[in-house]
């Protein structure tokens, strides 16, 4: 079975992000970049299956700039066969590259690659979407299962636990299927250095989003991305008595 | 301008956020369809027609359509969808899930979790978990559009007197299929519309130790949250998660009990009107965010809580 990857390098979570005083966007100038933390799910999630016996090559794919390679050899660090950079300068946070662009490329990229799984992040920490598996999954005429927690592969289906707000969902998919992970998929292991001198050496293409026919000027209109509200720290309260006085009185919420 | 709204609803009855999307359309302007698929279905259908503002029902009913699955439910929407100018669903997993889906077989790029209406094209939606906030303008002839329900008020559910017409459904797209669901049942209000809600994080220490919280939230009539770190530790389920990538809340009341505040958690409750944070670390970034901060070891400080409210 052959499972196709695609990853986002997005600013590391740990990051305080700054929006720009022009309001243009977030600034990532000199920002420490990392692997989406839900692909690094879905990476890990096919190198275990890999180790299982039950997959025989794993294709990590991403779609940004040149820089986006340190990705890609980082996902192949950790067990990825080879990896695939659709190149473009255009940004991949907002108002550039979105997830329905980002949706049909990776149709094109699976039309030449027929992997029978894709496991994907349900979402991007950048842009906070949550649309582009289900998107993928739309355009092959795919079964989609989303926010997975739990992935059992069986013969031509997989069944896919679901994290849901009710609770915990199940169900099966006809292979070849999209997955999305959520966060309790499985606990993504770091690279080893002699892993990360190795993935140095695999196979990495770039293509030229242009080869695939798409140019990726954006439907939604970026008027300007600004800072949240501040909400105000307030007072430190002494005991549990003045707590309860100042809910009653103060803010008259009990 | 005409919008339609994909309901929520368990199979038995709507659920409250559905309100809340309605509430958001009636800021757009124009009729206002809502959608109804499941199975057996009609009571809910009947539901949504009694809603206020609520011009037309359309019922979907069908055993393919019972457990709520993308692949089954996208094409009818993308069937209903050229009749209007925006298509709603709540941001929950439901609409999640199921709306992209739709939007991609449209070829319309969705617009996701939007906390403020502009005009009917342009939307503020929160970015970075919350620590940026984008306008954004659609070009799409049709708007697909997922809803933050707290950020929106409810319309009442009573006063309308909508007609409910059939939609027939052909049949299955047979490739994906239910298995089985663990629920988790309980008590107390629904985490997301609960008017307080008192969550534990790491500090409460056990599965056991959960309890306190519960007991707390119980005192007040309240829901049961939890952070990121209090759900890996395997203290409670997956959905009592509040954050970036769990539930947003935003009640008149939030009680953080142990709970550090990482910006993932705090992306979930920072609209809560008034919030409260019980830490015995005077650090801990949550007491940057709370109306009344009581540094105390919550082992103390919530049993005394429960006695004395």
């Amino acid at each position: 079975m052959k499972i196709l990857v695609p990853i986002k390098r997005v600013v590391d979570y740990n990051v305080k992000i700054r929006v720009k005083s022009d309001q243009s966007g977030v600034d990532l100038a000199n920002v420490k970049m990392s692997v989406n933390p839900f692909d690094e799910i879905a990476v890990e999630e096919a190198v275990r299956l890999k180790e299982a016996g039950k997959a025989t090559e794993i294709v990590a794919v991403t779609i940004g700039p040149e820089k986006a390679q340190e990705q890609l050899r980082t996902a192949m660090a950790v067990g990825a066969d080879r990896g695939i950079l659709v190149q473009t300068d255009q940004p991949i946070d907002l108002g550039g590259v979105e997830p329905l662009a980002v949706a049909k490329t990776l149709k094109a990229i699976i039309e030449k690659e027929s992997p029978d799984l894709v496991i994907m992040g349900k979402q991007s920490i950048d842009d906070d979407s949550n649309q582009t598996g289900q998107m993928l999954a739309a355009l092959l005429g795919w079964a989609q299962g989303t926010f997975a927690s739990k992935l059992e592969i069986e013969d031509s289906s997989a069944k896919v636990t679901r994290e849901i707000d009710g609770g915990l969902e199940t169900i099966s998919v006809n292979l070849p299927a999209i997955v999305t992970t959520d966060l309790r998929l499985n606990e993504p292991r770091y690279a080893k250095l002699p892993d990360i001198m190795k993935a140095k050496k695999k196979q990495l293409d770039v293509l030229d989003p242009s080869e695939l026919g798409f140019s990726y000027e954006p439907r939604l209109n970026v008027v300007s991305v600004s800072e949240p509200e501040e909400r105000k720290g307030g007072i430190k309260v002494a005991s549990v008595d003045e707590l309860i006085e100042k809910l009653k009185n103060e803010a008259k919420v009990i | 301008m005409s919008i339609l709204i994909l309901a929520e609803h368990d199979g038995k009855e709507l659920s409250p956020v559905t309100l809340n999307v309605i509430g958001a359309a009636t800021k757009i302007g124009g009729d206002i369809h809502i959608l109804v698929c499941g199975k057996d279905c009609d009571s809910i259908a009947q539901a949504a027609a009694s809603i206020s503002s609520v011009s037309k029902v359309i019922k979907a009913d069908n055993e393919v359509l019972e457990h709520h699955l993308a692949e089954n439910i996208a094409p009818i929407i993308v069937d209903l969808a050229k009749d209007y100018t925006h298509v709603l669903a709540p941001a929950t997993t439901f609409g999640k899930n199921i709306l992209p889906r739709a939007a991609a077989l449209l070829d319309v790029q969705q617009i996701s979790d939007i906390i403020v209406i502009e005009d009917a094209e342009t939307f503020k939606r929160p970015v970075y978990a919350g620590n940026a906030i984008a306008t954004v303008k659609s070009s799409d002839s049709i708007k697909l559009i997922t809803v933050r329900g707290t950020n929106f008020d409810p319309v009442e559910a009573a006063g309308g007197s909508a007609s409910v017409e059939e939609y027939s459904v052909t049949a299955s797209q047979d490739l994906s299929s239910f298995v089985s669901a663990e629920l988790s049942e309980s008590e107390r209000p629904e985490l997301t519309s609960a008017k307080v809600v008192v969550s534990g994080g790491r500090g409460v220490g056990s599965e056991e130790k959960f309890e306190l919280i519960e007991q707390l939230a119980d005192k007040l009539g309240g829901a049961v949250g939890a952070s990121r770190a209090a759900v890996d530790a395997g203290y409670v389920p997956n959905d009592y998660q509040v954050g970036q990538t769990g539930k947003v809340v935003a009640p008149e009341l939030y009680i953080a009990v142990g709970i550090s505040g990482a910006i993932q958690h705090l992306a979930g409750m920072k609209d809560s009107k008034v919030i409260v944070a019980i830490n015995r670390d005077e650090d801990a970034p949550i007491f940057s965010v709370a109306d009344y901060g009581l540094v105390a070891d919550l082992f103390d400080a919530v049993p005394e809580l429960i006695e004395k409210l």
